[in-house]
């Protein structure tokens, strides 16, 4: 559904998104990861039809964003950065002028409006101001605009920005079951956001693409994906770590923390290792070794983690030279 | 077409309940006729006068519309920039002319609602004399076309900031040098001691809101006059276009 190849956007000499590609199809939510200014909203941007690219194509549904705008809008949703709607309206009314701008008359008005007041959980405040409301339902209040027409692709900016976190969950839910039939592209720096609700994610920084995989494929790429980690009582550390580092397949022992009779270590695994191999291992020492286990568990990896080292580690390169 | 026409109509019904959802319109309009009456009776002395015409009314309409026109129309897209809304429309399946049309013919009717409330004098002079309607009546079309070239001046200026006030400030001060390039002393003042040649004084002149819409108030329909208006409005309009664009391409 949606297509975007090798996107460029210049301001001035300043290049905020260089050559960045991807396809989502329907059924997928794509979620689009990357720290402040590093072309997210630029992306999403070209991506409607708000500014155009300097270089590069952009196709919803088979229709090209710079040559049949119409067309391609027609096809999308768009919740743009920090939610905005007008404040001089109320709820309800600025939902039915958005649905009039998508053409909707009549009784399909009457019912596209009840539907995203429904979805977007917004019945106390249909007669209410849009400038009266909280921050929670303004937000809600424009996401229910992008979803009114019950569009095949949808693109939100930071959906779960400034919401609680009960209003955030909703939300999430909200795009997972929307993704089931729709091409969703949604930008977050919360990571769990990710996991929860997205199929894929991107990792874009300074205007690049850095990383693009499943959630899980991306948790792989952590430093800690696959390692074992051990809380021993009443062991001494040396030991611990000698007996553990003869493992064949582990690379490195590390001890994360010790004190309070507690050895707390970490195995780190040689190459990728599945189904928990290492830990079986570890806990075959600490069986012969007679060690009371605390705690002992295979470590998957954090998304959190993946993302510092991919992107600050270009930073840090780019510093350096 | 028939869809191109339902966008612009969209826009213009929000923008139009935008107005009057707030008290502002109310106090604006009450204004207009007040200051309109003002000047009519106070200083254009319509009773002193002894003669059955409006244009002790009409004259002072450039200047009331050079205030009146910037304070209306100044929020028409500024306030759209503040708010982020912006993106927001230009991200619907309409394009940027229909949103542009849409908005502008909302405050143009928002203007043309204001002057017929000042109909009283009309009533006015038909009871104390007997008054050439058709000339009252050229004299209010030209009035709204001055009002709509002003208003889409403004629109323009609307569109090149955030803030209402500099927007206001801006096409107040446009909107005076379109009156001022055919005001009477202003002219006069061209050719006697600015030293330029009448030719010069006659272009810059025709230039002015002035020139032009003193043929109406004399009840004098003149294509020049309509094609002048017609075509302030949409340079103007065409100007808010470029400048919408070249917003969002930077």
């Amino acid at each position: 559904m949606i297509n975007v190849q090798n996107l460029v956007k210049d301001f001035g000499p300043k290049r905020a998104v260089s050559g960045v590609s991807f396809e989502v199809q329907k059924g997928e939510v794509l979620g689009f990861l990357g720290p402040n200014g590093a072309g997210k909203s630029t992306t999403m941007r070209m991506i409607t039809g708000f500014i155009p690219p300097t270089s590069g194509r952009v196709t919803i549904g088979g229709h090209d964003i710079v040559d049949a705008p119409l067309a391609a809008k027609r096809l999308m949703g768009y919740l743009p950065e920090n939610a905005p709607a007008y404040t001089d309206m109320t709820v309800g009314g600025f939902l039915n002028f958005a649905a009039e701008l998508r053409g909707l008359r009549r009784d399909a008005k009457t019912r596209a409006v009840s539907r995203a007041i429904e979805m977007c959980f917004l019945e106390n405040v249909v007669h209410q101001s849009v400038d009266t409301l909280s921050k929670g339902y303004r937000h809600r209040t424009s996401l229910a605009q992008s979803i009114i027409h019950d569009p095949e692709v949808l693109i939100l900016d930071e959906p779960t920005d400034g919401l609680d976190p009960n209003q955030k969950h909703e939300v999430r839910g909200l795009i997972k079951r929307m993704g089931e039939k729709k091409a969703i592209v949604f930008s977050t720096h919360i990571l769990e956001e990710v996991e929860a609700a997205c199929t894929r994610a991107i990792i874009i920084d300074r205007g690049q693409i850095v990383a693009n995989g499943t959630p899980a494929e991306l948790l792989l790429k952590s430093d800690n994906a696959g390692a074992v980690s051990v809380k021993v009582v009443g062991a001494a550390r040396g030991a611990v770590t000698e007996k553990l580092a003869r493992i064949e397949k582990a690379r490195k022992t590390v001890v994360v923390s010790e004190g309070d009779n507690v050895v707390w270590v970490r195995v780190l695994p040689k190459g990728q290792l599945r189904n928990g191999e290492l830990a079986r291992e570890v806990s075959a020492v600490a069986l012969t070794e007679k060690w009371q286990v605390q705690e002992l568990h295979t470590e998957h990896g954090r998304l959190d983690e993946v993302f510092r080292s991919i992107t600050s580690s270009d930073v840090a390169k780019k510093e350096a030279a | 077409m028939n869809s191109s026409f339902g966008n612009i109509w969209c826009i213009t019904k929000r923008e139009l309940s935008g107005y009057f959802n707030s008290p502002v319109a109310y106090v604006f309009i009450v204004i207009f006729v007040l200051f309109a009456n003002f000047f009519s009776f106070m200083l254009g002395g319509l009773f002193e006068r002894g003669q059955a015409n409006l244009e002790a009314f009409f004259t002072w309409h450039p200047w009331l519309f050079m205030v009146f026109v910037p304070a209306v129309g100044m929020r028409l897209w500024a306030e759209e920039r503040r708010l982020g809304t912006l993106e927001l429309l230009l991200t619907m399946p309409i394009t940027s002319w229909q949103a542009i049309v849409g908005k502008f013919v909302a405050s143009w009717i928002f203007l043309g609602l204001s002057l017929l409330l000042t109909f009283p004098i009309v009533f006015t002079v038909n009871y104390l004399g007997d008054p050439d309607n058709g000339v009252i009546f050229a004299g209010y079309v030209g009035s709204f076309l001055m009002a709509g070239a002003f208003l889409a001046i403004t629109c323009a200026t609307s569109a090149l900031t955030r803030s209402q006030v500099v927007s206001f400030i801006v096409s107040v001060v446009i909107c005076f040098g379109l009156v001022l390039a055919g005001f009477e002393p202003a002219v006069n003042f061209m050719r006697s001691v600015a030293g330029f040649s009448d030719r010069l004084v006659d272009v810059v002149a025709s230039f002015s809101v002035m020139t032009h819409f003193m043929n109406f108030q004399k009840g004098v329909l003149v294509i020049g006059d309509l094609v002048f208006f017609f075509s302030v409005i949409l340079f103007s309009l065409f100007s808010t276009a470029v400048i919408l664009r070249n917003l969002r391409t930077n």
